[in-house]
Protein backbone atom coordinates (compact mmCIF):
# COMPACT_ATOMS: atom_id res chain seq x y z
CA UNK A 1 0.00 0.00 0.00
CA UNK A 2 1.08 3.28 -1.08
CA UNK A 3 1.13 6.12 1.26
CA UNK A 4 2.41 9.48 0.30
CA UNK A 5 3.44 11.73 2.51
CA UNK A 6 1.52 14.47 3.04
CA UNK A 7 1.92 16.41 6.17
CA UNK A 8 -0.50 18.65 8.01
CA UNK A 9 -4.39 19.23 6.55
CA UNK A 10 -5.47 22.56 7.99
CA UNK A 11 -8.09 24.29 7.23
CA UNK A 12 -10.45 27.46 8.54
CA UNK A 13 -13.71 27.66 6.26
CA UNK A 14 -16.74 29.52 6.67
CA UNK A 15 -19.87 28.00 4.33
CA UNK A 16 -23.40 28.32 4.15
CA UNK A 17 -25.97 25.77 3.12
CA UNK A 18 -29.40 26.88 2.33
CA UNK A 19 -29.89 28.66 6.21
CA UNK A 20 -27.05 26.78 7.83
CA UNK A 21 -23.79 27.77 8.07
CA UNK A 22 -20.24 26.28 8.86
CA UNK A 23 -17.74 28.23 10.38
CA UNK A 24 -15.13 25.61 11.62
CA UNK A 25 -11.00 25.65 11.78
CA UNK A 26 -8.85 23.07 12.34
CA UNK A 27 -4.95 21.98 12.17
CA UNK A 28 -4.91 18.04 11.46
CA UNK A 29 -1.67 16.44 11.95
CA UNK A 30 -0.63 13.46 10.76
CA UNK A 31 -3.04 11.19 12.90
CA UNK A 32 -6.20 9.97 13.40
CA UNK A 33 -8.85 13.04 15.23
CA UNK A 34 -12.72 11.78 16.12
CA UNK A 35 -15.08 14.54 15.11
CA UNK A 36 -17.99 14.28 17.31
CA UNK A 37 -21.24 16.19 17.96
CA UNK A 38 -25.01 15.50 17.61
CA UNK A 39 -27.02 15.31 14.45
CA UNK A 40 -27.19 17.66 12.18
CA UNK A 41 -24.59 19.79 13.56
CA UNK A 42 -22.43 19.78 9.87
CA UNK A 43 -19.79 16.69 10.46
CA UNK A 44 -21.00 15.56 7.30
CA UNK A 45 -21.17 19.09 5.81
CA UNK A 46 -17.88 19.53 6.73
CA UNK A 47 -16.26 17.02 5.18
CA UNK A 48 -17.80 17.53 1.75
CA UNK A 49 -16.70 21.10 2.43
CA UNK A 50 -12.99 19.99 2.67
CA UNK A 51 -13.53 17.68 -0.29
CA UNK A 52 -14.65 20.51 -2.72
CA UNK A 53 -18.33 18.99 -3.30
CA UNK A 54 -19.71 22.21 -0.91
CA UNK A 55 -17.83 25.57 -2.15
CA UNK A 56 -17.14 27.75 1.08
CA UNK A 57 -17.74 31.26 0.58
CA UNK A 58 -14.78 31.76 2.31
CA UNK A 59 -11.74 30.27 3.82
CA UNK A 60 -8.58 28.57 3.04
CA UNK A 61 -7.91 24.48 2.90
CA UNK A 62 -4.00 23.64 3.07
CA UNK A 63 -2.48 19.69 2.83
CA UNK A 64 1.39 19.63 2.91
CA UNK A 65 2.45 22.56 1.72
CA UNK A 66 -0.30 22.59 -1.46
CA UNK A 67 -3.04 25.10 -1.06
CA UNK A 68 -6.62 22.98 -1.93
CA UNK A 69 -9.00 26.16 -1.37
CA UNK A 70 -8.09 30.11 -1.32
CA UNK A 71 -10.94 32.32 -1.23
CA UNK A 72 -8.37 34.91 -0.99
CA UNK A 73 -6.46 33.76 -4.15
CA UNK A 74 -9.55 32.05 -5.97
CA UNK A 75 -7.78 28.69 -5.66
CA UNK A 76 -9.66 26.04 -5.97
CA UNK A 77 -8.38 22.64 -6.64
CA UNK A 78 -11.12 19.97 -8.37
CA UNK A 79 -12.08 17.35 -5.75
CA UNK A 80 -10.25 14.52 -7.94
CA UNK A 81 -7.06 16.39 -7.39
CA UNK A 82 -7.08 16.99 -3.78
CA UNK A 83 -6.84 13.15 -3.28
CA UNK A 84 -8.74 13.41 0.26
CA UNK A 85 -10.22 9.88 0.33
CA UNK A 86 -13.79 9.81 1.74
CA UNK A 87 -15.28 6.68 3.03
CA UNK A 88 -19.59 7.21 3.54
CA UNK A 89 -21.37 5.03 5.76
CA UNK A 90 -22.98 2.79 3.07
CA UNK A 91 -19.53 1.85 2.20
CA UNK A 92 -19.68 4.04 -1.10
CA UNK A 93 -18.72 0.76 -3.13
CA UNK A 94 -19.47 0.76 -6.89
CA UNK A 95 -22.35 -1.97 -7.56
CA UNK A 96 -21.56 -3.02 -10.72
CA UNK A 97 -18.11 -3.62 -9.85
CA UNK A 98 -16.76 -7.01 -8.12
CA UNK A 99 -14.31 -6.23 -5.31
CA UNK A 100 -11.40 -6.50 -6.75
CA UNK A 101 -12.25 -3.84 -9.78
CA UNK A 102 -13.53 -1.60 -7.19
CA UNK A 103 -10.21 -1.87 -5.74
CA UNK A 104 -8.97 -1.36 -9.62
CA UNK A 105 -10.64 1.39 -10.01
CA UNK A 106 -9.14 3.37 -7.32
CA UNK A 107 -5.54 2.10 -8.45
CA UNK A 108 -6.23 3.37 -12.20
CA UNK A 109 -6.68 6.97 -10.78
CA UNK A 110 -3.76 7.21 -8.76
CA UNK A 111 -1.75 10.56 -10.41
CA UNK A 112 0.80 7.70 -11.45
CA UNK A 113 -1.41 4.71 -11.96
CA UNK A 114 0.82 1.22 -12.72
CA UNK A 115 -0.01 -0.67 -16.04
CA UNK A 116 -2.71 -2.76 -16.47
CA UNK A 117 -1.42 -5.96 -15.99
CA UNK A 118 -0.06 -4.75 -12.57
CA UNK A 119 -2.77 -3.28 -11.44
CA UNK A 120 -4.67 -6.62 -10.73
CA UNK A 121 -2.06 -8.02 -8.62
CA UNK A 122 -2.22 -4.93 -7.26
CA UNK A 123 -5.99 -4.77 -5.82
CA UNK A 124 -5.92 -8.34 -5.09
CA UNK A 125 -2.90 -7.69 -2.48
CA UNK A 126 -4.58 -5.09 -0.89
CA UNK A 127 -8.15 -6.75 -0.61
CA UNK A 128 -5.13 -9.66 1.39
CA UNK A 129 -4.15 -7.00 3.43
CA UNK A 130 -7.72 -6.60 4.60
CA UNK A 131 -8.86 -10.52 4.50
CA UNK A 132 -10.55 -10.55 1.52
CA UNK A 133 -8.67 -11.61 -1.11
CA UNK A 134 -11.24 -14.45 -1.45
CA UNK A 135 -13.80 -12.34 -1.92
CA UNK A 136 -12.23 -10.76 -4.81
CA UNK A 137 -14.56 -11.90 -7.23
CA UNK A 138 -18.04 -10.90 -5.84
CA UNK A 139 -20.22 -7.93 -6.29
CA UNK A 140 -20.98 -5.88 -3.17
CA UNK A 141 -24.57 -7.06 -3.19
CA UNK A 142 -22.99 -10.42 -1.79
CA UNK A 143 -21.03 -10.01 0.54
CA UNK A 144 -22.19 -8.91 4.76
CA UNK A 145 -21.74 -5.55 6.12
CA UNK A 146 -18.20 -6.20 7.32
CA UNK A 147 -17.15 -7.57 4.09
CA UNK A 148 -17.99 -4.73 2.25
CA UNK A 149 -16.31 -2.18 4.72
CA UNK A 150 -13.03 -4.57 4.43
CA UNK A 151 -13.52 -3.96 0.76
CA UNK A 152 -13.80 -0.40 1.00
CA UNK A 153 -11.22 0.32 3.02
CA UNK A 154 -8.81 -1.69 1.10
CA UNK A 155 -10.26 0.51 -1.80
CA UNK A 156 -9.75 3.87 -0.29
CA UNK A 157 -6.43 2.81 0.73
CA UNK A 158 -5.40 2.17 -2.78
CA UNK A 159 -6.21 5.28 -4.24
CA UNK A 160 -3.07 6.50 -2.21
CA UNK A 161 -4.30 8.96 -0.58
CA UNK A 162 -2.98 12.40 1.54
CA UNK A 163 -5.77 12.30 4.07
CA UNK A 164 -8.93 9.92 4.81
CA UNK A 165 -12.77 11.46 5.69
CA UNK A 166 -14.32 8.67 7.40
CA UNK A 167 -18.01 9.13 7.59
CA UNK A 168 -19.03 7.22 10.59
CA UNK A 169 -16.93 3.74 9.08
CA UNK A 170 -18.40 1.47 11.77
CA UNK A 171 -21.96 2.31 12.16
CA UNK A 172 -23.66 0.58 10.00
CA UNK A 173 -21.74 -2.78 10.89
CA UNK A 174 -23.24 -5.85 13.49
CA UNK A 175 -20.91 -5.96 16.76
CA UNK A 176 -19.00 -8.77 15.93
CA UNK A 177 -17.95 -6.94 12.53
CA UNK A 178 -17.65 -3.56 14.04
CA UNK A 179 -15.10 -4.63 16.37
CA UNK A 180 -12.78 -6.47 13.55
CA UNK A 181 -13.31 -3.61 11.41
CA UNK A 182 -12.14 -1.20 14.24
CA UNK A 183 -9.05 -3.24 15.02
CA UNK A 184 -8.22 -3.28 11.09
CA UNK A 185 -8.74 0.11 10.88
CA UNK A 186 -6.69 1.28 13.78
CA UNK A 187 -3.48 -1.09 12.50
CA UNK A 188 -4.11 0.78 9.04
CA UNK A 189 -4.25 3.95 10.05
CA UNK A 190 -1.44 3.44 12.65
CA UNK A 191 0.58 2.59 10.04
CA UNK A 192 -0.28 5.18 7.11
CA UNK A 193 -0.30 8.09 9.41
CA UNK A 194 -1.86 10.74 7.42
CA UNK A 195 -4.34 13.60 8.27
CA UNK A 196 -7.36 11.46 8.99
CA UNK A 197 -11.14 12.96 10.19
CA UNK A 198 -13.13 10.32 11.39
CA UNK A 199 -16.65 11.22 12.30
CA UNK A 200 -18.41 9.13 14.48
CA UNK A 201 -21.25 8.94 17.46
CA UNK A 202 -19.56 5.53 19.07
CA UNK A 203 -17.10 5.86 21.84
CA UNK A 204 -15.73 2.37 20.35
CA UNK A 205 -14.65 4.77 17.37
CA UNK A 206 -12.83 7.14 19.40
CA UNK A 207 -11.32 5.21 22.16
CA UNK A 208 -9.74 2.39 19.45
CA UNK A 209 -8.88 4.83 16.74
CA UNK A 210 -8.77 8.93 17.89
CA UNK A 211 -5.47 9.75 19.35
CA UNK A 212 -7.85 13.43 19.26
CA UNK A 213 -11.38 14.71 19.61
CA UNK A 214 -12.99 17.61 17.73
CA UNK A 215 -16.28 18.52 19.23
CA UNK A 216 -18.62 20.08 16.77
CA UNK A 217 -22.04 22.37 17.97
CA UNK A 218 -23.71 24.24 15.36
CA UNK A 219 -21.28 24.14 12.31
CA UNK A 220 -18.26 24.79 14.63
CA UNK A 221 -15.62 23.28 16.22
CA UNK A 222 -15.66 24.10 19.96
CA UNK A 223 -12.95 22.20 20.90
CA UNK A 224 -9.95 20.19 19.65
CA UNK A 225 -8.22 18.37 22.73
CA UNK A 226 -6.58 14.79 23.14
CA UNK A 227 -8.16 11.77 23.80
CA UNK A 228 -7.54 11.98 27.46
CA UNK A 229 -7.93 15.93 27.98
CA UNK A 230 -11.70 14.95 26.17
CA UNK A 231 -12.59 12.80 28.90
CA UNK A 232 -11.25 14.83 31.76
CA UNK A 233 -12.98 17.82 30.54
CA UNK A 234 -15.21 17.47 27.82
CA UNK A 235 -16.35 20.66 25.93
CA UNK A 236 -20.00 20.21 26.18
CA UNK A 237 -22.30 18.19 27.40
CA UNK A 238 -23.09 15.86 24.16
CA UNK A 239 -19.31 15.25 24.38
CA UNK A 240 -19.40 14.16 27.79
CA UNK A 241 -22.58 11.55 27.38
CA UNK A 242 -20.70 10.39 24.26
CA UNK A 243 -17.43 9.46 26.36
CA UNK A 244 -18.97 8.53 29.53
CA UNK A 245 -17.21 11.52 31.56
CA UNK A 246 -18.37 13.87 33.99
CA UNK A 247 -20.82 16.82 32.40
CA UNK A 248 -18.67 20.32 32.23
CA UNK B 1 -67.86 -26.09 15.24
CA UNK B 2 -68.25 -22.42 13.45
CA UNK B 3 -70.48 -21.13 11.21
CA UNK B 4 -69.72 -18.53 8.56
CA UNK B 5 -70.93 -15.21 9.00
CA UNK B 6 -73.37 -13.91 6.12
CA UNK B 7 -71.93 -12.50 3.70
CA UNK B 8 -71.88 -8.34 4.41
CA UNK B 9 -74.52 -7.06 0.97
CA UNK B 10 -72.24 -3.82 0.64
CA UNK B 11 -68.84 -6.19 0.24
CA UNK B 12 -70.63 -8.26 -2.42
CA UNK B 13 -72.08 -4.85 -4.20
CA UNK B 14 -68.36 -3.55 -4.03
CA UNK B 15 -66.53 -7.24 -5.35
CA UNK B 16 -69.67 -7.02 -8.30
CA UNK B 17 -69.23 -4.12 -9.41
CA UNK B 18 -65.68 -4.24 -9.42
CA UNK B 19 -65.89 -7.57 -11.79
CA UNK B 20 -68.08 -5.31 -13.91
CA UNK B 21 -65.98 -2.62 -14.42
CA UNK B 22 -63.21 -4.92 -15.08
CA UNK B 23 -64.49 -6.88 -17.65
CA UNK B 24 -65.81 -4.26 -19.54
CA UNK B 25 -62.17 -2.91 -19.59
CA UNK B 26 -60.85 -5.74 -20.69
CA UNK B 27 -63.03 -6.51 -23.28
CA UNK B 28 -62.06 -3.54 -24.67
CA UNK B 29 -58.21 -3.75 -24.19
CA UNK B 30 -57.79 -7.60 -25.28
CA UNK B 31 -60.01 -8.35 -27.93
CA UNK B 32 -58.54 -6.28 -30.80
CA UNK B 33 -55.48 -8.40 -30.19
CA UNK B 34 -57.66 -11.58 -30.49
CA UNK B 35 -59.65 -10.31 -33.27
CA UNK B 36 -56.21 -9.23 -34.82
CA UNK B 37 -54.60 -12.85 -34.26
CA UNK B 38 -57.88 -14.71 -35.27
CA UNK B 39 -59.90 -12.98 -38.05
CA UNK B 40 -59.79 -14.42 -41.39
CA UNK B 41 -57.66 -17.00 -40.06
CA UNK B 42 -54.13 -17.95 -40.84
CA UNK B 43 -54.13 -18.82 -44.13
CA UNK B 44 -55.88 -15.40 -45.36
CA UNK B 45 -53.13 -13.82 -43.36
CA UNK B 46 -49.91 -15.66 -44.84
CA UNK B 47 -51.14 -14.39 -47.97
CA UNK B 48 -51.92 -10.46 -46.84
CA UNK B 49 -47.84 -10.72 -46.06
CA UNK B 50 -47.37 -11.52 -49.90
CA UNK B 51 -48.27 -7.90 -50.79
CA UNK B 52 -45.64 -5.71 -52.24
CA UNK B 53 -46.04 -3.55 -50.12
CA UNK B 54 -44.61 -5.45 -47.23
CA UNK B 55 -41.27 -5.75 -47.70
CA UNK B 56 -39.90 -2.32 -48.67
CA UNK B 57 -42.17 -1.33 -45.55
CA UNK B 58 -40.42 -3.78 -43.13
CA UNK B 59 -36.85 -3.33 -44.37
CA UNK B 60 -37.39 0.83 -44.25
CA UNK B 61 -38.78 0.69 -40.85
CA UNK B 62 -35.97 -1.45 -39.51
CA UNK B 63 -33.12 1.15 -41.30
CA UNK B 64 -34.58 4.44 -40.14
CA UNK B 65 -35.70 2.99 -36.54
CA UNK B 66 -31.75 1.80 -35.74
CA UNK B 67 -30.31 4.97 -37.04
CA UNK B 68 -33.29 7.07 -34.80
CA UNK B 69 -32.82 5.04 -32.15
CA UNK B 70 -28.90 5.40 -32.36
CA UNK B 71 -29.04 9.10 -32.92
CA UNK B 72 -31.37 9.43 -29.75
CA UNK B 73 -28.99 7.63 -27.65
CA UNK B 74 -26.22 9.38 -28.65
CA UNK B 75 -27.37 12.97 -28.74
CA UNK B 76 -29.80 12.15 -25.76
CA UNK B 77 -27.88 11.01 -23.33
CA UNK B 78 -25.12 13.72 -22.59
CA UNK B 79 -28.40 16.17 -22.91
CA UNK B 80 -30.10 14.20 -20.07
CA UNK B 81 -26.85 13.75 -17.77
CA UNK B 82 -26.79 17.72 -18.25
CA UNK B 83 -30.54 18.41 -17.08
CA UNK B 84 -30.20 15.62 -14.42
CA UNK B 85 -27.29 17.23 -12.49
CA UNK B 86 -28.45 21.14 -14.16
CA UNK B 87 -29.47 23.48 -10.68
CA UNK B 88 -30.99 26.06 -13.47
CA UNK B 89 -34.50 27.17 -13.63
CA UNK B 90 -33.51 27.06 -17.39
CA UNK B 91 -32.57 23.41 -17.73
CA UNK B 92 -36.32 22.30 -16.15
CA UNK B 93 -37.84 24.97 -18.78
CA UNK B 94 -35.89 23.16 -21.08
CA UNK B 95 -36.96 19.55 -19.98
CA UNK B 96 -41.08 20.36 -19.96
CA UNK B 97 -40.20 21.73 -23.56
CA UNK B 98 -38.33 18.62 -24.51
CA UNK B 99 -41.35 16.18 -23.09
CA UNK B 100 -43.66 18.09 -25.30
CA UNK B 101 -43.47 15.65 -28.69
CA UNK B 102 -45.31 12.78 -26.20
CA UNK B 103 -48.43 15.07 -25.39
CA UNK B 104 -48.93 16.72 -28.68
CA UNK B 105 -50.37 14.99 -32.27
CA UNK B 106 -47.77 13.95 -33.57
CA UNK B 107 -48.93 15.65 -37.37
CA UNK B 108 -48.61 18.63 -35.41
CA UNK B 109 -44.84 17.34 -34.84
CA UNK B 110 -45.52 16.57 -38.76
CA UNK B 111 -46.22 20.00 -39.06
CA UNK B 112 -43.81 21.62 -36.93
CA UNK B 113 -40.71 19.66 -38.82
CA UNK B 114 -42.21 20.86 -42.15
CA UNK B 115 -41.93 24.19 -41.11
CA UNK B 116 -38.77 24.33 -40.00
CA UNK B 117 -36.57 22.42 -42.82
CA UNK B 118 -39.55 21.98 -45.36
CA UNK B 119 -38.39 23.62 -48.55
CA UNK B 120 -40.30 26.75 -47.83
CA UNK B 121 -39.31 26.39 -44.34
CA UNK B 122 -37.16 28.76 -41.97
CA UNK B 123 -34.11 26.73 -42.27
CA UNK B 124 -35.15 24.75 -45.54
CA UNK B 125 -33.87 27.20 -47.83
CA UNK B 126 -30.15 27.30 -45.94
CA UNK B 127 -30.39 23.64 -45.81
CA UNK B 128 -31.11 23.68 -49.68
CA UNK B 129 -28.49 26.04 -50.90
CA UNK B 130 -26.19 23.68 -48.85
CA UNK B 131 -27.58 20.72 -50.96
CA UNK B 132 -29.48 19.18 -48.79
CA UNK B 133 -32.96 19.03 -48.99
CA UNK B 134 -34.38 16.58 -46.08
CA UNK B 135 -38.19 16.22 -46.31
CA UNK B 136 -39.84 13.52 -48.64
CA UNK B 137 -37.01 11.59 -48.11
CA UNK B 138 -36.15 8.64 -45.90
CA UNK B 139 -33.37 11.60 -43.75
CA UNK B 140 -37.03 12.86 -43.04
CA UNK B 141 -38.27 9.57 -41.90
CA UNK B 142 -35.67 9.49 -39.47
CA UNK B 143 -35.83 13.08 -38.13
CA UNK B 144 -39.53 12.53 -37.86
CA UNK B 145 -38.66 9.86 -35.88
CA UNK B 146 -36.05 10.94 -33.60
CA UNK B 147 -38.36 14.30 -32.99
CA UNK B 148 -41.60 11.82 -31.37
CA UNK B 149 -39.42 9.43 -29.91
CA UNK B 150 -36.26 11.27 -28.22
CA UNK B 151 -38.55 12.39 -25.46
CA UNK B 152 -39.21 8.71 -24.10
CA UNK B 153 -35.25 7.99 -23.75
CA UNK B 154 -34.77 11.53 -22.41
CA UNK B 155 -37.17 11.15 -19.59
CA UNK B 156 -35.94 7.99 -18.57
CA UNK B 157 -32.33 9.28 -19.15
CA UNK B 158 -32.79 12.40 -16.74
CA UNK B 159 -34.83 10.43 -14.16
CA UNK B 160 -31.71 7.63 -14.24
CA UNK B 161 -28.90 10.35 -13.62
CA UNK B 162 -31.08 12.67 -11.12
CA UNK B 163 -31.46 9.34 -9.07
CA UNK B 164 -27.32 8.30 -9.02
CA UNK B 165 -26.35 7.94 -5.38
CA UNK B 166 -24.66 11.26 -5.02
CA UNK B 167 -22.06 9.59 -2.13
CA UNK B 168 -20.85 7.16 -4.84
CA UNK B 169 -20.33 10.08 -7.27
CA UNK B 170 -18.28 12.07 -4.45
CA UNK B 171 -16.44 8.58 -3.77
CA UNK B 172 -15.60 7.95 -7.05
CA UNK B 173 -13.93 12.16 -7.31
CA UNK B 174 -12.36 11.66 -3.81
CA UNK B 175 -10.72 8.69 -5.06
CA UNK B 176 -8.84 10.54 -7.95
CA UNK B 177 -11.84 10.46 -11.06
CA UNK B 178 -11.46 12.71 -13.46
CA UNK B 179 -15.27 14.07 -15.20
CA UNK B 180 -14.81 12.12 -17.68
CA UNK B 181 -13.75 8.72 -15.78
CA UNK B 182 -16.51 9.57 -13.71
CA UNK B 183 -19.06 9.59 -16.52
CA UNK B 184 -18.09 6.46 -18.43
CA UNK B 185 -16.94 4.02 -15.40
CA UNK B 186 -19.17 5.40 -12.84
CA UNK B 187 -22.33 7.44 -13.76
CA UNK B 188 -23.23 5.10 -17.26
CA UNK B 189 -22.41 1.76 -15.45
CA UNK B 190 -25.13 2.99 -12.53
CA UNK B 191 -27.71 4.41 -14.80
CA UNK B 192 -27.22 1.52 -17.57
CA UNK B 193 -30.49 -1.11 -17.28
CA UNK B 194 -32.91 2.45 -17.20
CA UNK B 195 -31.17 4.25 -20.44
CA UNK B 196 -31.37 0.30 -22.23
CA UNK B 197 -34.82 0.60 -20.73
CA UNK B 198 -35.14 4.17 -22.11
CA UNK B 199 -33.99 3.36 -25.62
CA UNK B 200 -35.89 0.57 -26.10
CA UNK B 201 -39.34 2.54 -25.17
CA UNK B 202 -38.29 5.30 -27.63
CA UNK B 203 -37.17 2.40 -30.17
CA UNK B 204 -41.01 1.42 -29.70
CA UNK B 205 -41.87 4.89 -31.00
CA UNK B 206 -39.91 5.62 -33.54
CA UNK B 207 -41.28 2.07 -34.94
CA UNK B 208 -45.01 3.03 -34.73
CA UNK B 209 -44.45 6.98 -35.88
CA UNK B 210 -47.17 7.63 -38.55
CA UNK B 211 -48.59 11.09 -38.25
CA UNK B 212 -45.39 13.37 -38.22
CA UNK B 213 -43.84 11.19 -40.88
CA UNK B 214 -46.31 11.46 -43.30
CA UNK B 215 -46.73 15.15 -42.76
CA UNK B 216 -42.79 15.30 -43.64
CA UNK B 217 -41.55 12.69 -45.10
CA UNK B 218 -44.62 11.54 -47.24
CA UNK B 219 -45.94 7.70 -47.84
CA UNK B 220 -43.39 6.83 -50.60
CA UNK B 221 -43.14 3.59 -51.45
CA UNK B 222 -39.72 2.07 -50.96
CA UNK B 223 -38.31 5.79 -49.99
CA UNK B 224 -40.69 6.93 -46.93
CA UNK B 225 -43.73 4.38 -46.70
CA UNK B 226 -42.71 3.10 -43.05
CA UNK B 227 -44.83 -0.41 -41.44
CA UNK B 228 -47.44 1.86 -40.17
CA UNK B 229 -47.69 4.05 -43.26
CA UNK B 230 -47.68 0.60 -45.43
CA UNK B 231 -51.00 -0.08 -42.76
CA UNK B 232 -52.63 2.84 -43.84
CA UNK B 233 -51.84 2.30 -47.46
CA UNK B 234 -52.79 -1.39 -47.78
CA UNK B 235 -56.44 -0.64 -45.98
CA UNK B 236 -57.67 0.96 -48.92
CA UNK B 237 -56.77 -2.20 -50.94
CA UNK B 238 -56.77 -5.49 -48.80
CA UNK B 239 -57.65 -5.76 -45.40
CA UNK B 240 -55.81 -8.77 -44.73
CA UNK B 241 -52.76 -6.99 -45.76
CA UNK B 242 -53.18 -4.29 -43.33
CA UNK B 243 -53.59 -6.83 -40.62
CA UNK B 244 -50.55 -8.84 -41.63
CA UNK B 245 -48.71 -5.74 -41.42
CA UNK B 246 -49.91 -5.23 -37.84
CA UNK B 247 -49.63 -8.03 -36.71
CA UNK B 248 -46.13 -8.09 -37.47
CA UNK B 249 -45.84 -4.81 -35.69
CA UNK B 250 -47.81 -6.25 -32.24
CA UNK B 251 -45.59 -9.18 -32.51
CA UNK B 252 -42.44 -6.75 -32.71
CA UNK B 253 -43.85 -4.78 -29.81
CA UNK B 254 -44.27 -7.92 -27.33
CA UNK B 255 -41.49 -9.33 -27.81
CA UNK B 256 -39.79 -6.06 -26.69
CA UNK B 257 -42.30 -5.49 -23.55
CA UNK B 258 -40.74 -9.39 -23.21
CA UNK B 259 -37.35 -8.53 -23.36
CA UNK B 260 -37.64 -5.10 -21.43
CA UNK B 261 -39.31 -7.21 -18.30
CA UNK B 262 -36.04 -9.49 -18.10
CA UNK B 263 -34.26 -6.83 -18.17
CA UNK B 264 -35.86 -5.03 -15.01
CA UNK B 265 -35.58 -8.95 -13.32
CA UNK B 266 -31.96 -8.62 -13.92
CA UNK B 267 -30.97 -5.54 -12.41
CA UNK B 268 -29.93 -6.75 -9.11
CA UNK B 269 -33.54 -7.06 -7.94
CA UNK B 270 -33.77 -3.92 -7.24
CA UNK B 271 -36.86 -1.46 -8.89
CA UNK B 272 -35.98 0.33 -11.75
CA UNK B 273 -38.55 2.47 -12.26
CA UNK B 274 -37.29 4.36 -15.24
CA UNK B 275 -37.58 1.37 -17.77
CA UNK B 276 -41.44 1.34 -17.92
CA UNK B 277 -42.38 5.01 -17.59
CA UNK B 278 -42.26 6.61 -20.66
Amino acid sequence: MTASASGKLSFALECSLGGFSLQSSLDLDAEPVALVGPNGCGKTSLLLALLGIHRPTRGRIVLGDEVLFDSATAVRCPTEARRLAYLPQDFGLFPFLTSRENVEFAISCRPDPPARGERRRIAVACLERFAVGHLAARKPRQLSGGECQRVALARTLAAAPRALLFDEPTASLDVGARAEVRALLAASLHELAIPTLIVTHDQGDILALARRVAVMENGRIIACTSLADARRSPANAFAARLLDAPAP
Amino acid sequence: MKTRPPPDPRTLIFHLGMATCAAGFLTLLVLPFAALVLDGGPLAIWRGFQCALTWPALRLSIETTTVSVVLVVLGGTPVAFWLARSKWRSARWLETLLQLPVVIPPAVGGIALLLAFGRRGLFGGLLERMGFSPSFSPVAVVMAQVFVSAPFYLHAAVLAFGRLNPALLTVGRSLGATPPRLFFRVALPLAKPALIGGAAMSWARALGEFGATLMFAGNMTGKTQTLPLAIYAALEVDVRTAQALSLLLVMFAFGLLLALRNLDRQTDGKPQGAVLTP
